[in-house]
């Protein structure tokens, strides 16, 4: 059993208790939260950034930062679509979703090369490649949005149910992507709990030298994450675009703040080790429900940047207070533990 | 004591001096190749006094950048700060200055001006530095996180909208050109990167910074007071980047909250290019200049291939930053087994 004081020490009870007032504040305000189509809309508007974010905590845990993940997913997604739409292509979706996580794959190895042979820097490394992806689909790719596949198009209207709101004359759908989300969400719970790849991502995160010593291959594991990003940002990818119905090439750009604030919101260490599935999903769901009620609540749009900026930093802050970490004020990167010779 | 600092300061200048070297070599392959590609518009007087302009407002920034990456932190929130502060400024010029009024007349404003936009490019600096230093808040949230919070407070006062019908004083001063060549920018430039390289190789608070970027823990242990050294860092940075906003602003006439937003990667493009360690602890600012210089060539040649489309430009930098990187890392193994060998 968990003590009483060992739950409040964590992020997970506050996000939640977050999450309700802020419910009831705006319920209170516009009486138009706990409506059907109101929860299905903050579900759809939850699935990109939540499988964003999955991607971005297992990054974060193990110690690194990622900024690359949408320029992945909006490359991979991009490529995809168009060869797809030159060739004729119509048939099933599963053909997209490979190949986009295979070129996910190709371009989260790069980062994983860089990252875990050479050992460089992840956020400089990830700068690099966030201007290099954009770059490659502006310049070399001239994108612009896009048609998409009939696959990818029947894809996004495949719907699980219809909320009403009688009130407002409002439907809302539940779009089958939600499926996918939770389908990622057992794969990586049974991989970061039940397997050594998963253990090893939280005990690099937490000392690397000592994750070394103590027999795990950290080349291979930081190899692999790297990897697993990049084919979870492109199937994101697609996921995005059948749920808009065209493809856009910035519609995800930008995204990767708002999807790290989440994640150190929920609780995820910055400085690696920490972090769980629950307060990841939490943090995204308070973030989608701040990002969409802003109007609600009578925040004007142009303020909602600094809103973000204003929770990474309240957010961040805790965290960081809560842990206090004295020992490592003012560094960017930590230093890697291993390889210098002696 | 003395031998030892005296031995590390030999090692650290011949590989300085190394690294130096190398981007001159750079610096005049760059140079050669895009006078022999484009000896019509390249290196002429006409392109020297364009990129004298161009120049100086991301550089102020990456030397800005270059102080808090030396301590091992990072400024993600530069050209935020830059803007901010602009608009700061901008917005008083427009309130204040009344319409029509002499030049004489202008002139304090004018001062008052420049002195807010300080101002605020200081606060900026002065509370990402507190996130850092007194929170523990890691550099690059912290300053991902102010980056945000300063644009998102530039279109929150500006509705998004460009702040313009500034003064005429003010831009006429700011592209002021001495000697008819020399654009005030670039003067302020080449003071700034003086200063900064004589605080850090001459003073105490730059052989500090050097000294947290190598080892933090150590230099509080031997007496540094890390917080403090990191709070001032980053006002420095802040203060910089202010310089380099009213500089876009005169460049522009105008100042808007997204002015700039591919400076942030280009100065830390600038930074690692020019020899700064991104783990903190090393590089110097001639190093950056040279860095400066080369990508303003590279940028510069670049504008005169009209084929070339500008989203190029993004795979330029983020390959250019990998393989420096890259280099950089190969290269340190080697001195690093050339040292041990020696050593044993």
């Amino acid at each position: 059993m968990l003590s009483p004081r060992r739950v409040l020490g964590r992020s997970e009870p506050w996000v939640f208790a977050a999450i309700v007032a802020l419910s009831l504040l705006i319920q209170a305000r516009s009486g138009q939260f706990f409506t059907g189509n109101n929860l299905v809309d903050l579900a759809r508007a939850l699935v990109v950034p939540a499988l964003f974010s999955i991607g971005c905590m297992m990054v974060i845990v193990s110690g690194g930062i990622d900024v690359s993940f949408t320029a992945i997913a909006s490359l991979a997604m991009y490529v995809t679509d168009k060869t797809l739409l030159a060739r004729g292509y119509d048939g099933t979706v599963l053909l997209p979703y490979a190949m986009s996580a295979g070129l996910g794959l190709l371009m989260g190895a790069l980062n994983g090369f860089l990252i875990a042979f050479l050992r460089l820097p992840t956020l400089i490394v990830t700068l690099g490649t966030s201007s290099l992806y954009t770059g490659l689909m502006f310049g070399a790719f001239a994108a612009s949005a896009s048609d998409v596949p009939p696959s990818i198009a029947a894809h996004g209207k495949q719907i699980l149910f219809t909320a009403v709101n009688s009130d407002l004359g409002l439907t809302s759908t539940m779009p089958a992507q939600i499926l996918i989300l939770a389908g990622v969400l057992v794969l990586v719970f049974f991989l970061l709990r039940y397997t050594m790849l998963g253990r090893g991502i939280y005990a690099i995160g937490g000392d690397e030298a000592a994750a070394e010593r103590a027999g795990f291959n950290v080349r291979a594991i930081k190899m692999f994450l790297y990897c697993f990003v990049g084919v979870l940002a492109g199937v994101t990818g697609i996921v995005r675009i059948s749920m808009i119905a065209y493809a856009d090439p910035s519609t995800m750009l930008g995204m990767e703040l708002p999807v790290i604030a989440a994640v150190v919101l929920g609780g995820t260490r910055v400085t690696g080790g920490v972090g769980t599935l629950t307060g990841t999903t939490l943090g995204v769901a308070l973030m989608t429900i701040l990002a969409n009620s802003l109007i609600l609540m009578g925040v004007p749009t142009y303020w909602s940047r600094a809103f973000t900026g204003a929770v990474i930093i309240i957010g961040t802050g805790v965290t960081a207070w809560q842990t206090g970490l004295t020992r490592r004020g003012g560094r960017a990167l930590s230093r890697p533990a291993t390889g210098a010779p002696a | 004591m003395t031998a030892i600092t005296a031995a590390a300061g030999g090692r650290a200048r011949r590989s300085r001096d190394e690294n130096v070297i190398r981007l001159l070599g750079l610096l005049v392959f760059v140079f050669v190749l895009m006078t022999i590609l484009r000896p019509a518009q390249f290196a002429t007087l006409a392109d020297f006094n364009s990129m004298m302009r161009q120049f100086p407002e991301y550089g102020i920034m990456a030397i800005g950048m270059s102080l808090t990456m030396i301590t091992g932190g990072i400024d993600l929130g530069v050209v935020g700060a830059a803007n901010l502060s602009a608009i700061v400024a901008a917005k008083f010029l427009v309130a204040a200055v009344p319409p029509g009024a002499p030049p004489q007349q202008v002139v304090p404003y004018l001062v008052a001006a420049v002195g807010l936009a300080l101002a605020t490019g200081l606060a900026c600096g002065a509370f990402a530095g507190i996130l850092i230093a007194r929170f523990n808040i890691p550099a690059i949230l912290a300053t991902l996180g102010t980056q945000q919070l300063y644009t998102g407070i530039a279109i929150g006062i500006t509705s998004g909208r460009p702040q313009s019908h500034l003064p005429l004083l003010y831009s006429k001063v700011g592209n002021t050109e001495f000697l008819n060549f020399f654009p005030l920018s670039f003067i302020l430039f080449v003071a700034i990167a003086v200063a900064a390289g004589f605080m850090l190789s001459r003073t105490r608070f730059g052989t500090s910074l050097y000294m947290i970027g190598t080892n933090a823990q150590a230099a509080s242990y031997a007496g540094l007071t890390n917080a403090s050294i990191l709070l001032r860092t980053y006002m420095i940075s802040g203060f910089l980047s202010s310089v380099a906003g009213l500089i876009m602003m005169a460049r522009a006439n105008s100042a808007k909250a997204e002015y700039g937003v591919p400076y942030t990667l280009q100065c830390v493009l600038i930074a690692v290019l020019g020899g700064i360690d991104p783990y903190g602890g090393s590089g110097n600012i001639a190093g950056v200049t040279l860095a400066i210089l080369i990508l303003q060539f590279l940028s510069s040649g670049l504008n005169m291939f009209n084929n070339v489309s500008n989203f190029y430009r993004d795979v330029i930098w983020g390959g250019v930053l990998l393989l420096v990187l890259v280099v950089n890392r190969f290269l340190s193994r080697r001195s690093e087994r050339r040292a041990v060998l020696k050593a044993s």
